[in-house]
């Protein structure tokens, strides 16, 4: 058996993370388990429950609905973000000036709060004042976000492709760049066609890179709050109530903090489970 | 400030005692029995004994989540069934 070095102290370099994830994520988390076997009227008073919310939230048709909206939303950003971010840091220039401009613009939407692209967006599409809504119906269309579900759904999903795909073109982009000249010129002396370069250099090289894109932007857009509560408010109707919004009503709307626990909890393991097949498939193929 | 904000109860404490627990046995056993690298299962997966741990939490949860959806209380089917899957989960992936 090889010997190794036995030098423990580095561990200690992590203590500060540790205490800080301590703070924020795992004394959180504790509680909300605690809630989530109980129910309370407030004053810190609590009544045991048992599994008793899990089984509601479960068999609950309108934690069902919100669940397979939240996972339309998710998978349509992502149908649109990646191939777009990738397509866009492919157009974007390699050296020159224009690549920090190109740069700076692409950072900008990811710069402006979320509260703010939900109120911008809400105003810009408005249907009687809102540039977007007024050129859309007077292309013909009848469009109207605040009343048909449609419009709604296609008014949230422009918002999140404007604020995130900046993300994946940016990661993308340094994927790119990473890779060294010789490959390239390797393609041009076998006569590689432009996507066969796309397919077998720049494609490969930029996985490591995507698959972070991928799980960053599933994890944000499945837990995805402030932009759509701010543009529709989860409307019309319950149309475009994702999961957090429906926590949100549960939890603060109605008080129930025992329900909205256990709905967060189901909710916390979608998202541990979806993030750890996503990253040990990835990683298998990588280790391949 | 006491802790009663977080509104503990015996089980839940129990529960994360368990979790704690589970994982010094981890460390304890690599301190005595150095093994923990990683190691191709029927998974085909490179998975190392904590990997192995935390499969087969985040398996047991969702065992007795579709359980508790699908029979209802009581859980002990979904106790044993998690029982036989962590067995499985270090025993073959």
């Amino acid at each position: 058996m090889n010997k190794k070095i036995s030098n423990q102290k580095a561990w200690w370099f992590v203590a500060p993370v540790i205490v800080l994830v301590a703070f924020n994520a795992v004394i959180p988390l504790m509680t909300v388990v605690n809630y989530s076997v109980q129910e309370t009227f407030g004053n810190n008073v609590f009544f045991w429950e048992g599994v008793k919310w899990f089984e509601t939230v479960l068999n609950s048709e309108r934690f069902h609905a919100s669940l397979g909206r939240q996972m339309m939303f998710t998978s349509i950003i992502l149908l649109i973000e990646v191939p777009l971010g990738v397509a866009i840091a492919l157009t974007m220039p390699k050296k020159g000036v224009w690549v920090s401009v190109c740069l700076v613009f692409m950072a900008m939407p990811l710069l402006i709060p979320w509260n703010v692209v939900g109120a911008m967006w809400n105003i810009f599409a408005l249907p009687d004042i809102g540039l977007l809504g007024r050129a859309i119906n007077a292309l013909g269309i009848d469009y109207n976000f605040t009343s048909q579900p449609l419009s709604a759904w296609f008014t949230t999903i422009l918002m999140d492709v404007w604020h995130w795909t900046s993300l994946v073109v940016l990661l993308a982009y340094a994927g790119l760049s990473s890779i060294p000249d010789a490959y390239y010129q390797a393609a041009k002396i076998d006569g590689a066609k432009p996507w066969a370069v796309f397919r077998y250099i720049q494609l490969p090289k930029m996985k490591r890179v995507l698959t972070i894109a991928i799980l960053l932007r599933f994890m944000d857009s499945f837990m995805i709050y402030t932009e759509p509560f701010v543009l529709t408010g989860g409307g019309p109707g319950n149309t475009t109530t994702f999961l957090s919004i429906d926590l949100v009503k549960i939890a603060l709307g109605q008080f129930d903090l025992g329900p909205a626990a256990a709905m967060s909890l189901v909710y916390f393991l979608i998202v541990l489970l979806v993030s750890w097949l996503f990253y040990t498939l990835m990683m298998k193929d990588e280790a391949q | 400030m006491g802790l009663s904000w977080m509104a503990w109860t015996a089980p839940t404490a129990a529960f994360f005692i368990c979790i704690v627990l589970a994982i010094s046995l981890m460390g304890f056993l690599e301190w005595r029995n150095p093994g923990g690298e990683p190691r191709r299962g029927i998974l085909t997966l490179d998975t190392t004994r904590g990997d192995r741990l935390f499969i087969s939490i985040l398996g047991s949860a969702f065992i007795h989540l579709g359980w508790l959806g699908l029979m209802g209380t009581p859980l002990w089917g979904a106790v044993i069934i998690s029982v036989v899957y962590t067995y499985c989960v270090f025993r073959w992936v």
